[in-house]
Order: C-alpha cells, then sequence, then structure tokens
C-alpha cells in the first residue's frame, strides 16, 4: 500500500503529478561534518526553497501542458476553425472577422499558438460565442457555488474517512473486509448513481431536502454528501491501512510501553504517520471532484461551473471549454503544490532532505 | 495483526463465482434479450404509465408506459458496448504508442513518457468533454471521446512494462541469435507486455462503462428512445417523486456492472501481480 499503491492505481484516475515528474536520483544534499543532528536551520531552509522551485516549475509545465492540449484539440478538430469557435453562437460576418483577429487566424499557426500563449499569460480566457461575453468574466460569475460545493464535499469526506480509519483499525479482520467492501463500492457505483438515489430517499420520499437549486446550507447538504461519498470509501481505506501499519511500528509499543492509552497513542501519534499516504490522495481527489462536480450539478440542477460546461460542450463552445481545461489544471496543480509543502508540515523527516 | 498467513488460491476462485454470474446474465442480455423478456423496450402504452412493479411489469413502466425491466435487459447492449469499444480503442492505441515509446531511442521516449504523464493526470471525463464538444454528441463520438481518454493510463503500464520485458534474458538471447526487430517484437515482446494490458483492461472497463453511462446522463450519449442506462436515469430524474422504480433499477443496473467488473479486475490483479487493490 502506501505511496507506490497511490502511485500505480493509474487505472482509478489521475495519479499524483510528483510521482512522474520527480528526477529519479535526487542530489543528495552535502551531509553537515559534525554529526548528530544532520540538518542545520539554512540547510533546511535552502531544501525547503529548492523543493519548492522544482514544485513550482512542474506545476508550470502541467499548466502549460493543459493549454496546449486545448489547443491541439482544436487545430486536429475537422473543419474551419472559425465555425468550431463559434459553435451554436450567432454566426454573423462581424463575428467571423473579430474571431479571425482574436485568434489571428490569417497568420501561420505557430505564431497564432504564441499569441494564444500570451493571451492566457495575461489572464484573458477569450470570448464565448454562445454568452457573446468574456468567458474570465462567466467563471468568476459561476465559480462560488462550485467552490462551495467542493469545500464542503472535501471537508465531508476528510471527516468520514478519519471517522472510517479510526472505528475500524485494529479491530481484526471483519473490520479490514468491511472497509475494503465499501472501498470497492466507492470506485464502483458512478456518481450520478449515488446522487439519484439520495436524491430519492432524502428529498422525495422523506422531504428532508430541497430537490434543486442553490439556496442555503440545505440545498448544499446532498450534493456535497453525493461527492463526499466515493473519496471517503477510498481514503477511508489508505488511511486505515496506515494507522495499522503505525500501530505495529516500534514506537508505538514504547508509548504503550510508557502506559499511553491506545487512544492517546492513535490520536497524538499514530494518525499523524497515517495521514502521509491519505494526503498523496488528494491530488487524485481534488480531480475527481473537478470532474464530478459537474455530474453532481447536473443531478442536483445546481448553478456553477458544471452547468457552464455542459452548455459549452453541447453548444461547441470552444473557448469555454478550452478556459475549463485550463482552469481545472491550475486547480490540480496549486492543490498539489500546497500538499507537497504540507507534507513537511505532517512528517519532519521530510524537512531535513 | 499483520497478515502473514500464505493465502490459499481457491477463495479467489470463490470470489471470481459472484461476478461470473453477473457476467453469464449481463452476456444474455446483450446476446440475446429476448430470452429474458418478451415486451418490446420501446412500445409506449401511455394508459399504463408510471405503474409500480407488478406480475406483468417486474420493474413497472416509465412515463411512456414503457415496460422497464424490458428496457433495462436491452439496455445492457447499449451501455456496455460503448465501453467495450471504448476499451478496445485505448487498448490498441495504448499498447502501440507503449510499445513504442519503451522500444525508441530516449529522446523520443522521454517526449512520449512525459506527455503520457500529462495526459494522466487530467481527468478522463474532462478529456473526453473536451473531445464530445468539437465532434458534438452521439454514441460514435462518445466511444472515441472516452478511448482517448483512457489511452495515457494504458500506454504508462505498457511503456513500463516494455521496458522490464526488453532486459529479459530471453529477448537479450534472442537478438543474440539475430532475430530481426519486428519478429523479435512481435513474437517475444508483445505477448509477454498483454498479460499486465489484459488486467488493467477489465478495470479500464469498468471505468469506460460509467463514463459512458456519466456521458449519457449528461446527453451526450446515445439519444432517446434508445434504452441506454444513463439516459434512462436522466429521464426518470423528472419522474422521481412519483416513480422511484423508473430511476432505482437502471441505476442498480449500472452498479452491479460495474461493482462486478471492479471485484473481478482485482481478483485477476491479485493472481497475476501478487498485490491487491
Amino acid at each position: 500500500m502506501s505511496a507506490t499503491s497511490a502511485g500505480g492505481s493509474a487505472a482509478t484516475g489521475g495519479t499524483p503529478v510528483a510521482a512522474g515528474r520527480t528526477p529519479p536520483a535526487r542530489p543528495a544534499p552535502p551531509l553537515p561534518e559534525t554529526s548528530g543532528r544532520p540538518s542545520t536551520r539554512p540547510a533546511r531552509a535552502r531544501g525547503l526553497l529548492r523543493a519548492m522551485a522544482r514544485r513550482i516549475g512542474s506545476g508550470i509545465v502541467v499548466i502549460w501542458a493543459a493549454a496546449t492540449t486545448a489547443y491541439l484539440a482544436l487545430l486536429a478538430a475537422p473543419g474551419d476553425t472559425v465555425d468550431i469557435l463559434i459553435g451554436d453562437g450567432p454566426d454573423t460576418p462581424e463575428i467571423r472577422a473579430s474571431i479571425i483577429r482574436e485568434w489571428g487566424l490569417d497568420r501561420p499557426e505557430i505564431v497564432q499558438y504564441l499569441a494564444y500563449l500570451g493571451r492566457l499569460l495575461q489572464g484573458d480566457l477569450g470570448r464565448s460565442y454562445q454568452l457573446q461575453r468574456g468567458v474570465g468574466d462567466i467563471l468568476a460569475e459561476q465559480i462560488g457555488p462550485s467552490a462551495r460545493l467542493a469545500v464542503a464535499a472535501a471537508a465531508t469526506a476528510i471527516v468520514l474517512a478519519v471517522l472510517i480509519a479510526l472505528v475500524t483499525a485494529g479491530r481484526g479482520p471483519w473490520a479490514r473486509r468491511a472497509v475494503s467492501g465499501v472501498e470497492l463500492l466507492a470506485v464502483s457505483v458512478p456518481t450520478f448513481v449515488i446522487g439519484i438515489v439520495l436524491l430519492s430517499v432524502f428529498s422525495f420520499s422523506l422531504g428532508w431536502f430541497p430537490v434543486s437549486g442553490d439556496e442555503g446550507w440545505r440545498s448544499l447538504v446532498l450534493p456535497a454528501l453525493t461527492l463526499a461519498l466515493p473519496a471517503a470509501g477510498v481514503l477511508g481505506q489508505v488511511l486505515r491501512e496506515g494507522l495499522e501499519k503505525a500501530l505495529e511500528q516500534p514506537f508505538a509499543t514504547t508509548a504503550r510501553a510508557r502506559g499511553l492509552t491506545e487512544r492517546a497513542l492513535v490520536a497524538r501519534h499514530a494518525l499523524r504517520h497515517a495521514m502521509l499516504p491519505g494526503a498523496t490522495l488528494v491530488g487524485w481527489f481534488v480531480a475527481q471532484l473537478l470532474t464530478q462536480a459537474i455530474i453532481t450539478e447536473a443531478v442536483y440542477g445546481r448553478p456553477g461551473i458544471g452547468r457552464v460546461v455542459l452548455q459549452a460542450v453541447t453548444g461547441g463552445d470552444m473557448p469555454v471549454v478550452m478556459a475549463v481545461v485550463i482552469l481545472s489544471a491550475v486547480v490540480f496543480v496549486t492543490v498539489s503544490t500546497v500538499l507537497d509543502l504540507l507534507y513537511r508540515v505532517i512528517d519532519p523527516r521530510l524537512r531535513s532532505s | 495483526m499483520a497478515q502473514v498467513t500464505l493465502r490459499p488460491t481457491r477463495p479467489y476462485a470463490y470470489r471470481l463465482a459472484l461476478p461470473g454470474a453477473v457476467f453469464a446474465v449481463i452476456a444474455v442480455a446483450v446476446v440475446a434479450p429476448g430470452l429474458l423478456t418478451g415486451t418490446d423496450p420501446l412500445a409506449a402504452d401511455p394508459l399504463h404509465a408510471l405503474e409500480g412493479p407488478s406480475t406483468a411489469h417486474w420493474f413497472g413502466t416509465d412515463h411512456l408506459g414503457r415496460d422497464v425491466f424490458s428496457r433495462v435487459v436491452h439496455g445492457a447492449r447499449h451501455s456496455l458496448s460503448i465501453g467495450v469499444a471504448a476499451t478496445g480503442l485505448a487498448a490498441a492505441v495504448g499498447v502501440l504508442l507503449g510499445l513504442a515509446a519503451g522500444l525508441a531511442p530516449k529522446w523520443l521516449d522521454e517526449v512520449l513518457a512525459r506527455s503520457f504523464d500529462v495526459l494522466a493526470t487530467f481527468p478522463e471525463l474532462l478529456l473526453a468533454l473536451l473531445v464530445i464538444a468539437i465532434t458534438g454528441p452521439g454514441t460514435a463520438n462518445v466511444i472515441f471521446a472516452i478511448g482517448i481518454a483512457q489511452i495515457p493510463n494504458l500506454a504508462r503500464v505498457v511503456r513500463a512494462q516494455t521496458f522490464v520485458v526488453r532486459r529479459a534474458g530471453y529477448v537479450e538471447q534472442a537478438v543474440t541469435f539475430g532475430l530481426p526487430g519486428p519478429v523479435l517484437v512481435v513474437r517475444h515482446v508483445l505477448p509477454n507486455v498483454l498479460g499486465p494490458v489484459l488486467v488493467l483492461a477489465t478495470i479500464v472497463l469498468a471505468q469506460s462503462i460509467i463514463a459512458a453511462s456519466a456521458l449519457s446522463f449528461l446527453g451526450m450519449g446515445p439519444q432517446p428512445p434508445a434504452p441506454e442506462w444513463g439516459a434512462m436515469l436522466s429521464e426518470a430524474r423528472n419522474y422521481m417523486r412519483v416513480a422511484w422504480w423508473q430511476a432505482v433499477f437502471p441505476a442498480a443496473a449500472v452498479a452491479v456492472t460495474v461493482v462486478s467488473l471492479t471485484a473481478a479486475g482485482r481478483v485477476l490483479r491479485y493472481r497475476f501481480e501478487g498485490r491487491d487493490t
């Protein structure tokens, strides 16, 4: 298990980008002459800076690759680029002329590509031809409900996963089987099925929550739960195994010998060890959130980025779709960079290297 | 506490029994749906719309009075064929690209491997939506979109496996005996690369079926009145206050199919690679 399996589960979704990009042999930092504590404060700061620089560099590569993939998709599409960019939007000679001007379609392809990258660097995401507005404005307007949903789902998933781990760790084989059964369901049952079932039980039969829309916290409960349940299943299993492994370590025996209660041992020592493999999954989790949110918003009829994406995909509104691909790469990179720094907070051993 | 006991092989055969039974039923539904139901999945009967499960209609009827059981049975062909075709496409292209990367000169391998890595970080559904934005909705386009989105993962596995096989004794020996390159690849490298690919393909198939039904649910796949499970759910959402059965049975069909596939894939993976999950 642990990090290797998190990186190896290629089939279940995006893998943490760090796994692929870290250079195989990291040049070992020169050991200080004095033995004893290996890391001095300046060495630590240098290590942190180097790690950050590497992380940000690879993050930029991923975002650039997203932008390029989106652009290549546009080029690879059969038919006239002007037609594709317009999609189902209004088609007048003025709009055609403005597209040709904006994308520089009369210039050589490489120039067009560089101009496109240049505009992205200035924060210009282009113009939706369906909605006749800047893509940046549309996304900024719609990101609120989606962000609320994502944060609520992430918090619920983490709380549920920790609960699963705490309740089942060290309880013998039945607990292991139960949790791995839950995990199997979590990766197998599609999000919209979970959503439909929750909707049917809690909104239609019991009437506890509204059926659709986005008014107040009550309308957030079921969508957040829909997104959180699968993630909690996967995360809970990883945390549980980490916890069990930690409780078998020599330090756990020492702590028990010191007279620590099992509960204090878990809370003060073991949980921190279990968090590390769990944290590597968060990159996967964020990528899942982004796309599953599209489906969840459709199931619950919520406003948000998901609705914008679906409209754009159905109408072939390419500038919007391309912008969302880039946006998702930015979110993914930001979260995994922050996490990488967080590892150092969780695990002091990483700070010295 | 630790799992040190050697696991006997029999429990794994036992674990394959339940998924196997599910596959048998699904296979019948795909090949000969008429054996399971005599009702036409498209025959509307407005006088008996939205009736609950009964002996005449096991899963009830939908908003047009069509038999839900018959639609679920006939839907297997629609839902699964997209997943199977997409997996086939992804496997074919993935194996070619992965082999190419594994056997190519270092610089080319570096370029290919990095692009697989980066593409694999994108959620498959988002890549599929990007493709559909260009091609438009429809069954063939969904197959194409899901297939493309699954390629990076497969290519990565094939590339890694090619590296292992390439350095194996029997390959080096064949090189020494002067076997020409193409023959070597087809006769020795390819067959040994394919094992792990087949195991992974089970799981990719499960993921593709999820993606296919999700895209159909979003209205990108087979168009009504085709009885596809995801599309049925999307229609059923509007009638859930009065007819839970219209949503619950297609939902259960997707869930049972994918859970069985994933479970079978894991048993296979444990058998062949000795690792769990």
